[in-house]
């Protein structure tokens, strides 16, 4: 089951490295992972999305939190958090096909970053249901390629 | 504030930590603070070889508590102690260990002698530093032994680019450490520990399994008082031997692969496990399912991580075991003295006797030979003549096991073992470490001839300061464990672990500068045995033991820890039982 983690890290070398070897020694793939830095410079913030059962789980959050580096970590559900992720699309744009595609690119409220003679970058941001979605709909007009920034999320309240 | 180069700054921070000796190996990226080290008052070991010095520090830091200190050049002196450093942080020993690097300048450009030494020490070390501005120098010092020793102690390596430990910045010691990522917890939470004296209170078949963690947080003094208040039989693991008393009528000695047969049958038919300062190792537990497979569980822990690691537990508590221990000890107090002890004793009685019972009939025991000395017997010997008073440290395989289950062990921070990581090499480096720590005790390295030769370079050490470390070395001509493994389960086939083609350890004493002696008929063991234990001088006795002897009982990996393949005189001891029960 995928799961998403946040963390809150010191902004250093090597605190990645250290977070992701945990991972890695334990045989464990990271679906996603996105860092920044966030509104205090000496913080970044992590999510990290990975496909663990409840107990592997537990292990792993205990082993993240005894990390000297990792300030806090948290383990959060789509209804505790606001989850985001950005999508890039490029797709084929043939004669003819111009208007239907742009509104249904306005449906997902994407928009068009990049127009060459023939294909577009779309950009559109949302959760996971919506990203696939849209990408199911686009895929008849011929997907050149696709890029996923991975999920940012944020606790709510 | 004083202008002061960085290895100014180095020396200083390393007094105010208390740091008496390094036990270190110089090279061309360290040289500086070696040259500042020429002048200052803290002592420094020359090892031979840098796993040895990592090793040592470990010895210096198990005997007296304190953090000990390893120190190497960049690249192949650091790689050569992760070792050392691997299996300090597998036995949670708290050591701070620097290394040169090559100027920050020069970093990733494949220079000579260089290694990328906190990527390949990240998952052996509790934490580590690039220091990359001498303004963090003194931070960094002050932050790694603070990391080193509180919480679940542990290594620390500091990594320092030459031109770092030259450059100058203004000096301030940072009286405080602030990290807002580590916040060990000390104090066990007062419901749980309530509720684990209430469950010891109603158990009525209890046993403590007792690790590392009571040494580690001296809580030896309350684990006892525990003991006894409860009159709950104690079983240690290797990593707790020390920490209660052998000869104490509630110790089960050691429990696990080669436990005693009755701490591992005490384990699986108890009631109540009171886990303390272990970490359900695999060499412990055995078949994780039927490890006390009807008790309730407590399981006392400074690291959250350990607890519901390998076995779920019905109360967990997170703390230091001494500060837990003795929280625990008052509130088992108030309990007898509301409940009265005569109802307690009457419920613990069966149990206790029961297992006085299994110790009588099923102790550890081996055949005596006279014509060949039987390894189990040297031990017997030694702990007689010691009384139990010396420091042991060892190397790694069956000498390491006759040692922990034949030794009467009295007092803590006296058996310094490579547990968790099983280095062969440990003893006699872990012994120059000791014996640096406490001069008031005799050190003896009981070492494998196939460990010994992996370290032997560090009796130089040894003739060097005179260090009166005596070396027992059990010789069987092989690597023991091994081949014990291959007897039983690789049909005999002893691929690679025979060691007739040794050298002649004696000599090899003499040749450093020793006393060496051989001991090849038993009749000749006691007198030279003693003669060197009570020797003022450095000694190292090759002991030629039976070759094929077994360490019984053997728990196979991933049985239950009931399955135990037995010697051959256990053997016949509980077919009688089983009949008699008949």
């Amino acid at each position: 089951m995928l799961r998403t983690l946040i963390l809150r890290v010191e902004n250093r070398p090597g605190a990645l490295a250290r977070i992701t070897g945990l991972f890695s020694a334990r045989g464990i793939n990271i679906e996603s992972l996105t860092v920044a830095r966030t509104e205090d410079p000496t913080l970044s913030h992590m999510t990290i999305v990975v496909d663990l059962d409840d107990v592997a789980l537990e292990k792993l959050v205990k082993l993240l939190d005894r990390l000297v580096d990792v300030v806090t970590v948290t383990v959060v559900d789509t209804r505790e958090a606001v989850e985001r992720e950005l999508l890039l699309l490029k797709v084929r744009q043939e004669p003819g096909q111009k208007l239907e595609l742009l509104k249904e690119a306005e449906l997902f409220r994407a928009r068009v970053v990049d127009v060459a003679p023939h294909s577009y970058v779309l950009e559109v941001t949302g959760d996971e249901d919506k990203l696939e979605a849209f990408i199911r709909v686009f895929e008849k007009y011929g997907i050149l390629e696709v890029v996923r920034s991975g999920k940012v999320a944020l606790a709510r309240g | 504030m004083k202008r002061m180069k960085g290895t100014e700054i180095f020396v200083e921070c390393l007094r105010r930590e208390g740091v008496e000796v390094i036990f270190g190996h110089p090279g061309g990226a360290i040289l500086p603070i070696y040259d500042r080290l020429y002048d200052a008052e803290i002592r420094h070991i020359l090892m031979r070889h840098e796993q040895a010095a990592a090793h040592a520090a470990d010895g210096y830091a198990r005997a007296s508590g304190r953090v000990g200190v390893a120190m190497a050049t960049s690249g192949p002196g650091a790689t050569n102690l992760v070792t050392g450093i691997a299996s300090a942080f597998m036995d949670s020993v708290p050591m701070v260990v620097f290394t040169g690097q090559v100027p920050s300048t020069l970093i990733g450009t494949d220079a000579f002698q260089e290694a990328d030494v906190v990527g390949i020490t990240r998952p052996c070390t509790k934490h580590n530093y690039l220091v990359l501005r001498t303004e963090d120098l003194a931070r960094t010092i002050r932050e790694a032994f603070y990391l080193a020793r509180t919480g679940r102690p542990g290594p620390v390596l500091v990594d320092l680019p030459k031109d770092i430990q030259l450059s100058e910045c203004e000096f301030e010691y940072p009286e405080q450490v602030h990290l807002r990522g580590y916040r060990p917890v000390l104090d066990g939470d007062r419901e749980a520990i309530r509720r684990a004296a209430v469950a010891i209170l109603e158990a009525e078949r209890p046993v403590i399994y007792a690790g590392g963690g009571v040494i580690a947080s001296d809580g030896a003094e309350e684990l006892r008082r525990l003991a006894e208040i409860g009159r709950i039989p104690v079983a240690t693991t290797l990593m707790g031997l020390g920490g209660f008393p052998t000869e104490h009528p509630l110790s089960l000695g050691m429990l696990g692969m080669h436990g005693s047969w009755y701490a591992n049958t005490a384990i699986s038919r108890c009631d109540l496990l009171i886990a303390l300062g272990v970490r359900f190792d695999d060499r412990v537990t055995g078949k994780l399912s039927e490890f006390a497979p009807t008790a309730r569980k407590i399981h006392v822990d400074i690291d959250p991580a350990e607890i519901n690691k390998n076995v779920r537990v019905d109360i967990p508590i997170v703390g230091d075991v001494r500060r837990v221990l003795s929280v625990l000890n008052a509130e088992m107090e108030g309990l007898v003295s509301t409940h009265g002890t005569a109802a307690w004793v009457r419920k613990r009685q069966q149990w206790l006797a029961q297992i006085a019972e299994w110790k009588r009939t099923y102790p550890f025991r081996y055949e005596y030979d006279e014509r060949v000395i039987k390894p189990q017997w040297v031990i017997e010997e030694i702990a007689r003549i010691t009384q139990g008073e010396a420091i042991l440290t060892t190397d790694v395989g069956q000498h390491q096991m006759w040692a922990a289950q034949y030794y009467r062990f009295k007092h803590p921070r006296t058996w310094i073992t490579s547990g968790g990581l099983g280095a062969m090499g440990f003893g006699l480096p872990a012994a120059i470490g000791a014996w640096f720590a406490r001069r008031d005790r005799p050190v003896i390295a009981i070492c494998g001839d196939g460990s010994f030769q992996m370290t032997m370079q560090e009796l130089a050490v040894v003739a060097e300061h005179r260090i009166p470390v005596k070396v027992v070395i059990l010789n069987n001509f092989f690597l023991g464990m091994v081949r014990q493994w291959q007897q039983i389960f690789y049909n005999g086939r002893y691929a690679a672990s025979d060691l007739r083609v040794s050298p002649d350890y004696a000599k090899i004493a003499e040749a450093y500068g020793l006393r060496g002696h051989t001991v090849r008929r038993p009749e000749e063991l006691v007198g030279l045995l003693e003669q060197t234990l009570l020797a003022s001088e450095p000694v190292i006795l090759d002991v030629q033991v039976a070759a094929e002897e077994n360490v019984y009982p053997m728990v196979p990996p991933g049985a239950a820890i009931t399955e135990m393949i037995l010697g051959p005189l256990e053997t016949t001891a509980v077919a009688d039982s089983k009949e008699s029960i008949a």
